[in-house]
């Protein structure tokens, strides 16, 4: 009796399988139906934690897992390390560096040789699996972190740290900002005209406020005080818009999804 | 000993408390009307093209036709609705105005969701692959290979999506780096992304960089769009409704944006309503 549901299972599959392969079922179709039948899976967890849900979860990450190990295989291993390795190692040459009576002692090189380093770090990464040697892989992840936290640095620095205050040092008013405003146009030209206007007041008052909150080393009384509630306003007010574009973000996902189910699976719009 | 009957004020205070503690299923089902019903009546709103989507646009349609601009698609399905609706709505652009597009992107999933739509658009402005387009695939190693399609695309590629050698490709016999190309076009959906674009390649070898996000990342780009390292910027649903608006291709940003007012009103409505039942219960006690 356990075994009868995954053997109807497999027998589902298979039949969908030789369906596709003869030709009676489209794949276009059956992935349609797949996907369907998944989301409304996962969707089924509003009403309450099931089984079918759990299924569907755990087919999404053993999927992901096998798709994302396939392709970094094929598109990077593959194509950035082993074909290069491979291809150096039928071009090896000795260099000449000295000679012991006649003997040419020399050192092989060949291109891409570099290509060594990488694959012996990742290699020393797998020594995870051992306790004696897990000490290897240290070195791998010193490499990764060390490689990784230069660059975030240096890219921080640059287009962040700088550019941003560069883009700080403004006029109190935006030149031509208040020009605009008097131009005339339509009400959404005005509108975004008179934004225009409080753009630069806003962003000069709202940084300075900002940075006055989070500077400890006075107590926030008195004028200081004043101002630095005003930078936990500018905070809110930057929280409330993070929230309200969250919320767009995840309605957006259930529109995609009903989309797809009312106009691919259902048909009923277009 | 029989219950006092309860008073009007009791019985209101009951009601709201209960309303309170409503089942969230039923604020589900509520929330999935609002979605479901515009979209079966087909229900569109006109929406107003905001400077930072224009923005964009005029960057794209400034650049000179035969131009070619790096696409880089990172996201992923979990993405697709508000991202999938960008990249048809700039590809279409990009063709219109007759500039090659490279795509590739970092994120592994990216790649089958360019080359969906390149076939799509391609046939309708008779783009050839490999001449007018072409897609490398995905490449693992985030801001490294930023920084080395920087210096040189062939040897972070060297075969694309389709598996063909980077030298037999004709289009990108003239690009060797990002140097060779006009701009960068970012669609993403979280790191490595648009950002780290800006940060690593943007400033340091001065190409231009527009694009689009999800609505969740936005916030975070609007410093970008202000300091000018971003010529442009589309912000998820509603950027990709405002862009489909200007190419005059209505997609699923323009067929998803009553339902996404809809349920925005409603959830003000829900918060509106908290907040009024809870200053009343409190001003009881």
């Amino acid at each position: 009796m356990k075994l009868f549901k995954p053997i109807l299972i497999l027998v589902v599959l298979a039949a969908l399988v030789s369906a596709v392969a003869s030709g009676h079922l489209s794949s276009r179709i059956l992935g349609i139906w797949v996907a369907a039948l998944l989301t409304i899976s996962i969707f089924s967890f509003l009403y309450k934690d099931n089984r079918v849900y759990k299924l569907a979860e755990h087919l999404f990450i053993g999927i992901s897992a096998g798709y994302s190990v396939s392709l970094e295989y094929w598109n990077v291993f593959r194509p950035n390390l082993w074909n290069p390795l491979v291809q150096g190692l039928h071009q090896v040459k000795m260099s000449h560096l000295f000679s012991i009576g006649g003997l040419s002692i020399g050192l092989p090189h060949f291109p891409g040789m570099l290509l060594i380093v990488p694959f012996a770090l990742g290699i020393m990464l797998f020594a995870r699996f051992s306790a004696r040697l897990t000490w290897l892989s240290r070195w791998s992840i010193a490499a990764m972190v060390g490689s990784y936290a230069g660059l975030a640095m240096i890219g921080a620095l640059q287009g962040d740290l700088v550019a941003q205050v560069k883009a700080n040092m403004i006029p109190l008013v935006a030149p031509g900002s208040v020009a605009a405003l008097g131009a005339g146009g339509g009400a959404d030209a005005r509108f975004f005209a008179f934004l225009g206007v409080l753009s630069n007041p806003l962003i000069i008052f709202g940084l300075i406020s900002t940075l006055v909150y989070f500077f400890f080393s006075r107590e926030h009384k008195g004028g200081l005080g004043v101002v630095s509630r005003v930078g936990v306003w500018f905070l809110m007010i930057s929280f409330g818009a993070s929230f309200g574009y969250t919320v767009m973000s995840r309605v957006s996902l259930l529109i995609g999804r009903l989309h797809f189910l009312l106009s691919d699976w259902l048909r009923v719009i277009r | 000993m029989m219950p006092e009957p309860a008073t009007t004020g009791d019985t209101k205070a009951g009601i709201l408390t209960r309303l309170l503690r409503v089942d969230r299923r039923i604020l589900f089902i509520i929330i999935f009307l609002c979605v479901a019903i515009p979209l079966l009546t087909g229900a569109r709103m006109k929406m107003t093209v905001t400077p930072p989507v224009k923005g964009l646009y005029d960057a794209i349609d400034r650049l000179e036709p035969g131009s070619t601009v790096w696409l880089a698609a990172d996201y992923d399905p979990g993405s697709m609705p508000e991202l999938y609706p960008m990249n048809i709505a700039l590809i279409d652009h990009l063709f219109s105005r007759n500039i090659k597009v490279i795509s590739a992107s970092l994120w592994a999933p990216g790649p089958p969701l360019s080359q969906r739509i390149f076939e799509t658009i391609g046939p309708k402005y008779g783009k050839t692959y490999g001449v007018d387009f072409v897609n490398l695939g995905f490449k693992e190693g985030r801001e490294a290979v930023m920084l080395q399609v920087a210096e040189d695309i062939a040897k972070t590629f060297p075969r694309d999506f389709l598996d063909t050698p980077y030298d037999q490709i004709p289009m990108l016999q003239e690009i060797r780096n990002l140097k060779d190309v006009k701009m960068i076009v970012a669609i993403s959906a979280g790191y490595p992304g648009i950002k780290e674009w800006i940060q690593q390649v943007g400033t340091r070898y001065a190409v231009r960089i527009g694009g689009g996000v999800t609505a969740v990342t936005a916030p975070e780009m609007y410093p970008y769009l202000q300091s000018g390292q971003l010529v442009g910027l589309l912000a998820g649903m509603k950027g990709a409704g405002e862009y489909e608006q200007l190419v005059a291709r209505p997609g699923l940003g323009t067929a998803g944006m009553v339902a996404q007012s809809s349920v925005h009103l409603m959830v003000v409505i829900f918060i509106a309503f908290a907040n009024v039942v809870f200053l009343i219960e409190k001003s009881r006690k």
